[in-house]
């Protein structure tokens, strides 16, 4: 390249941006898996499917923290009004600055989203003026200092067309003088206010005194209180409070335990500066819930997670992090796999755009229908001459496979209404045979047939015990959910169970006459408490055990039992596994280990793993070694791993040297008789520490003084 | 009590003002404006003024140099991150924001000197200037040489420096020796001083000597528990709306005892805010019962793993390392309980608090604790920093040490019964202590 300049020198050439066009998503979707000209399909749908995903758990977040940030939202409103008044409370009140302290719940990941809907909503409708701070950028005061200041000056935005010469003199400004005080944030606010109120040039000022300026709050939102320094605090606390009179500043605490944590945080004479507010979010588990079932219990979405994968996903929520985002980043992790791994996944997407895409499946593809195991399940079924058909006529397979990814559709509108009926009627069992929570029994319903679990017959047993009330209401609202479904089945089932109901109400206008009816049959127990003869006693309770089995069953009972054998017909016709269902595998993403790798890594395992069999990873077919050994021309890494592992607590380098010398003298086809065999050259001497000291960056061992020229393991065990 | 202010070269009206906001604080006032002199005449180099909180230290300045409208820079110690901004902020407030500006990028003590003398042949001072720091204790974390100049910083030009503390002087000398400023001590208001003052921002709508009397039962109540005027002002402010409904001076004391009570336990403690607390007082009162303080929100919702590890911290913090094999072995026979349970150890490991225990010990519990089996994840070990950063454990190495951390279990046993009984766990029967 040549230059301009006349001056011999070095010269920096940037490299043209335009030129490398860098990969996007779709060219890695689509590179790796290659081949599948399908795949550009499947990324379309995938995508499409994840943008829907993701609008929706926002908007559910934002709905689930509606009345958390309004009320935020008050309180700052407020706070910028009461600034003003002059009245005699007023004047009596200690400035105390307005905090509100913000309980989110030890699922630290997902707060990020809600401070950052919070810190829109607050410049959407109270004040420009918002500065969040993380604990982390804000080790002492100076650099908390500095980045309130910097946050609240530098995020302004002015209607004026100078702004950015303005805000870059700021800027400049406070870099300058080097310490950022508030006295600066001060003067900075108050030309902010000033000028956007004088913006208005229709008012004059007539009135000077009722036309002030509106002062809206300055927010200083601390993300992770406990992370903070407390002294660091205490401090900035202080000093906000020396300028309260100036700036209505107004703090929010983001509080991830419990709210006493203030008060170990900070003495009296810092908290009596607040004026502290407690505001409480929902519990992160039952955002879970609500993520759930608007995500996963829904026929709305056609991506399904199987048992398994909805297993890993959920423990990792309930062991580890307690984080709803990390649950859907899972989610998001299991659709990209889906899309990405099974070419079968196009037929994964709404029902026309599915009947669509079979239409352009390749022979390919359809050969892979066929080795589908529930297909092969479904075609076992058929008669001779079907099968041949199915496997020879791939115009014939398409119309089958039409009518059953119709049945597939089918078969989720119907599971989900009659798992919520199921839900509501189990939910509120003593001791909870079937769950509390509705993905508890979605996951019973996933892994088998539920009706055959002792869990259920006890649950059935329990809802007989129920009294008429309570029965009927739920079953009312059983029926609030059938109502909602647009399925032919369901509007049925509908029908049949407003009927029941319907008799339970003339049941009770038939209420009178069944009670004369219930005072014979009492009136034994009565007879009872008069007789003092145990062996009457027990005569009596025989003869009362045979006459109630004998006895005709009363008119609710009957009922009562017809209406749970319509609900048994219910889960029966409805709630059975999807594994029965044939095409499954193209809706349901189902290899857990892959999820659990990714998102619940093991990395000492992976490490010892890559050390021990570093065939898995290198892919080479000469490390190959039966029964796990590990071969001669494994990387030097791995023979001194495997030579200290047979080693004790104390390892002497000298031996420890020989042993691999050994070895790797073997693997360089060396004759063992010769007389160099196994001799200590340079090489072989220096690769040996260089494997030695990368097993101590490893943290497998570390030199010791106990003994010279050994090193001490820190892992036990042996080979 | 006018007469006791009185000093040539200030306006009589001034100084009448100043009488007026400065009760009970006439003596040390008098002191102070007789060592002032007059504007002009030299002050002692610098005064320190030390006495409890809420003395009316920072009161008694402020309103002195305000009204007197004397040169001065009221600088507070805590916002002083660096000498740097101090020096800003003096030359700031006297010679204006273009002496400030000259100050190079961090300054020493010596530009600061400079900077001053250069500025002081353009404007000499007329009137002796002040400077006032408040929270002064703080100056002895800053530089060395900063105290000792602070005090002798007249020998530039008529300026004095007033020290504000809550410390008293011999706490503060430094061993070099230096410049012995004035020493003035502000005593505690008595409950008569706090009375009269209290009384004194009397609500419009009442009577003085009735309002005199409400801050006479509120004296009575409270007195034994606090004596800092703020304090009282903030309770007197929040419990004012119930004396709004009486009139007579003799049914009030009947009516607002009881809520004064109440006040002690919420408002004084700041378990409920000032908001919270005038809501409280318009509810009914079954109502109000229902809203609990800050500190009754104990309860912290922890993921399962992490309450396992909460309480394998808990374990190796109070429990001597000597003793796990026997609550975590299962076949620990041969110990015997004698020779293990010694017996000069007599002092409860909860009255001495926590120890720190390194990583390995808590993972070796961890894991014996908990009823399933646990791979060793990355999220295993992320969930202890995330306790870390909860300060439900604290880090007692040094972050950057990635060796061996050590930690400390930083709950108390309630909360940790409370853990361990969320998953079945029964602490007790592990603890030494309650063996
Ligand atoms: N003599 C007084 N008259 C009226 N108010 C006073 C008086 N002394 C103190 N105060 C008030 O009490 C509060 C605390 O006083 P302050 O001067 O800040 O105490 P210190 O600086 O000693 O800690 C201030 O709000 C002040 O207005
Ligand atoms: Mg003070």
């Amino acid at each position: 390249m040549s230059t301009t300049s006349v001056s011999k020198g070095c010269f920096v050439f940037k490299p043209n941006a335009k030129k490398k066009r860098s990969l996007t998503a779709e060219d890695y979707f689509t590179g790796c898996s290659g081949r599948a000209e399908n795949s550009k399909v499947r990324f379309g749908i995938c995508q499409n499917l994840w943008d829907r995903i993701k609008s929706e758990t926002e908007a559910l977040q934002d709905e689930l923290n509606r009345n958390v940030l309004d009320s935020l939202l008050d309180l700052a409103r407020k706070c910028s009004s009461t600034h003003r008044s002059s009245d005699w409370a007023s004047k009596m009140r200690a400035s105390e600055i307005p905090t509100a302290a913000l309980v989110l719940g030890v699922n630290v990941p997902d707060h990020d989203m809600t401070f950052q809907s919070l810190s829109e909503l607050l410049q959407q409708s109270v004040t420009p003026h918002v500065a969040s701070v993380q604990a982390n950028e804000c080790a002492t005061l100076k650099h908390l200092m500095k980045k309130v200041l910097e946050k609240l000056t530098g995020a302004v935005v002015d209607e004026e067309d100078d702004d950015e010469e303005e805000t870059e003199q700021m800027s400049a400004q406070l870099h300058r003088s080097a310490h950022c005080s508030f006295s600066t944030l001060c003067d900075w606010y108050n030309t902010k206010t000033r000028k956007s109120s004088s913006g208005t040039p229709g008012k004059k000022r007539s009135s000077p005194s009722k036309d002030e300026p509106p002062r809206p709050p300055v927010v200083i939102i601390f993300k992770d209180l406990e992370a903070f320094n407390p002294k660091v605090l205490q401090n900035f606390i202080l000093i906000c409070s020396l300028y309260i009179e100036r700036l209505p500043l107004m703090f929010i605490f983001g509080i991830a335990t419990s709210p006493s944590t203030v008060q170990h945080m900070l003495p009296h004479s810092v908290s009596s500066l607040l004026c502290i507010e407690l505001f409480q979010s929902l519990s992160c588990t039952q955002h879970l819930a609500t993520v759930i079932d608007k995500l996963i219990l829904t026929p709305q979405f056609p991506f399904k997670l199987n048992a398994k994968v909805m297993q890993v996903l959920i423990s990792i929520f309930l062991y580890h992090d307690f984080s709803v985002r990390n649950f859907i980043k899972g989610v998001q992790l299991a659709l990209l796999e889906h899309f990405h791994s099974r070419p079968l996944s196009v037929l994964c997407c709404e029902k026309k755009e599915a009947v669509q895409n079979l239409l352009q499946l390749s022979h390919q593809d359809l050969e892979r229908v066929r080795q589908l195991p529930s297909f092969k399940r479904y075609v076992e079924e058929l008669d001779r001459q079907e099968q041949v058909s199915l496997s020879s006529d791939d115009g014939h397979l398409k119309d089958v496979c039409l009518k059953l990814i119709k049945k597939l559709h089918k078969y989720h509108k119907n599971y989900y209404p009659v798992l919520r009926c199921l839900h509501t009627l189990t939910c509120s069992l003593p001791r909870y045979p079937l769950g509390k929570q509705i993905r508890e029994l979605h996951l019973i319903c996933l892994e088998s047939n539920v009706w055959e679990s002792e869990d259920y017959q006890s649950a059935l047993k329990l809802l007989k015990m129920l009294a008429k009330d309570e029965l009927i209401s739920l079953l009312q609202k059983c029926a609030e959910i059938l109502q909602a479904v647009k399925s032919k089945k369901m509007k049925r089932a509908f029908v049949q169970l407003e009927e029941l109901l319907d008799k339970f109400k003339q049941l009770d206008t038939a209420a009178e006459t069944v009670s004369s009816v219930e005072e014979i049959v009492t009136s034994p127990v009565r007879n009872l408490q008069k007789k003092t003869d145990l062996f009457q006693l027990q005569k009596t309770l025989l003869e009362m055990n045979e006459s109630r089995r004998s006895k005709r069953l009363s008119p609710f009972e009957v009922l009562r039992n017809e209406a749970l054998e319509f609900i048994e017909g219910l889960v029966k016709n409805h709630l059975f596994p999807p594994e029965s269902q044939t095409l499954y595998e193209v809706c349901y993403y189902s290899s857990s280990a892959t999820v659990r790798r990714h998102l619940n890594a093991t990395p000492r395992t992976s490490v010892q793993a890559a050390l021990s069999s570093p065939y898995y990873y290198i892919q080479n077919d000469k490390l190959k070694a039966e029964d796990g050994s590990v071969s001669n021309a494994a990387p030097d890494i791995c023979i001194a791993y495997k030579l200290h592992l047979e080693c004790g607590r104390l390892i002497n380098l000298y031996d420890w040297l020989e042993a691999y010398s050994t070895v790797v003298s073997a693997a360089e086809g060396k004759d063992p008789d010769s007389e160099d065999f196994g001799k200590v050259d340079e090489v072989k001497h220096a690769r040996f520490i260089r494997a030695v000291s990368e097993l101590e960056f490893l943290g497998f061992i570390k030199s010791t003084k106990q003994k010279t020229d050994h090193v001490a393991r820190l892992t036990w065990g042996g080979c | 009590m006018t007469s006791l202010l009185e000093q040539p070269g200030y306006d009589e009206e001034k100084l009448q003002m100043v009488a007026e906001q400065l009760l009970c604080r006439e003596d040390q006032a008098g002191l102070l404006l007789s060592l002032m002199g007059q504007p002009q005449q030299y002050c002692y180099p610098s005064i320190f003024i030390y006495g409890h909180q809420a003395s009316g230290k920072s009161h008694v300045m402020h309103v002195m140099l305000k009204e007197l409208e004397l040169p001065h820079a009221i600088i507070s110690c805590v916002e002083c991150v660096s000498s740097s901004l101090l020096f800003e902020l003096v030359l700031f407030s006297f010679f204006g924001s273009e002496a400030s500006s000259l100050l190079p990028r961090s300054p020493s003590l010596s530009d600061f000197v400079r900077i001053y003398r250069q500025q002081c042949l353009q404007a000499p001072a007329t009137q002796t200037r002040y400077i006032v720091m408040e929270k002064a204790e703080l100056l002895r974390d800053a530089d060395a040489n900063l105290l000792p100049a602070l005090l002798r910083l007249q020998e530039l030009d008529n300026v004095s420096v007033i020290l504000l503390s809550e410390i008293s002087w011999d706490k503060f000398r430094p061993n070099t020796g230096c410049f012995e400023p004035l020493l003035l001590h502000f005593p505690d208001y008595s409950k008569g001083d706090l009375h009269q003052i209290l009384s004194q921002d009397s609500h419009p709508k009442y009577s003085d000597d009735f309002y005199s009397s409400y801050i006479n039962i509120l004296l009575g109540v409270f007195y034994t528990v606090c004596r800092d005027l703020r304090e009282l002002r903030h309770l007197v402010r929040h419990t004012h709306t119930h004396t709004v409904k009486e009139t007579d001076t003799h049914k009030l004391w009947r009516n607002i005892e009881p809520h004064l009570k109440k006040a002690m336990q919420t408002v004084y403690l700041r378990e409920v805010s000032s908001v919270q607390w005038e809501q409280m007082q318009q509810m009914e009162e079954k109502e109000a019962g229902a809203l609990r303080g800050l500190s009754a929100h104990t309860h912290v919702e922890l993921p399962y793993y992490s309450k396992f590890l909460l309480v394998a911290a808990y374990l190796a913090s109070y429990n001597p390392a000597r003793t796990d094999r026997r609550f975590f072995l299962k076949h620990h026979g041969k110990i015997k309980k004698t020779n293990f349970l010694k017996k000069n150890e007599k002092t409860s490991n909860h009255l001495l608090g926590p120890k720190p225990f390194p990583l390995d010990r808590l993972l070796a519990i961890f894991y014996s604790v908990v009823d399933s089996r646990v791979a060793p994840t990355a999220s295993i070990f992320s969930q202890i920093s995330s306790l870390v950063t909860l300060q439900l454990l604290t880090q007692v190495s040094h972050d950057d040490q990635l060796d061996a951390p050590k930690y400390k279990c930083a709950v108390s046993l309630d909360f940790i019964c409370a853990i361990s009984r969320t998953v079945n766990f029964e602490i007790v029967k592990y603890l030494y202590d309650f063996l």
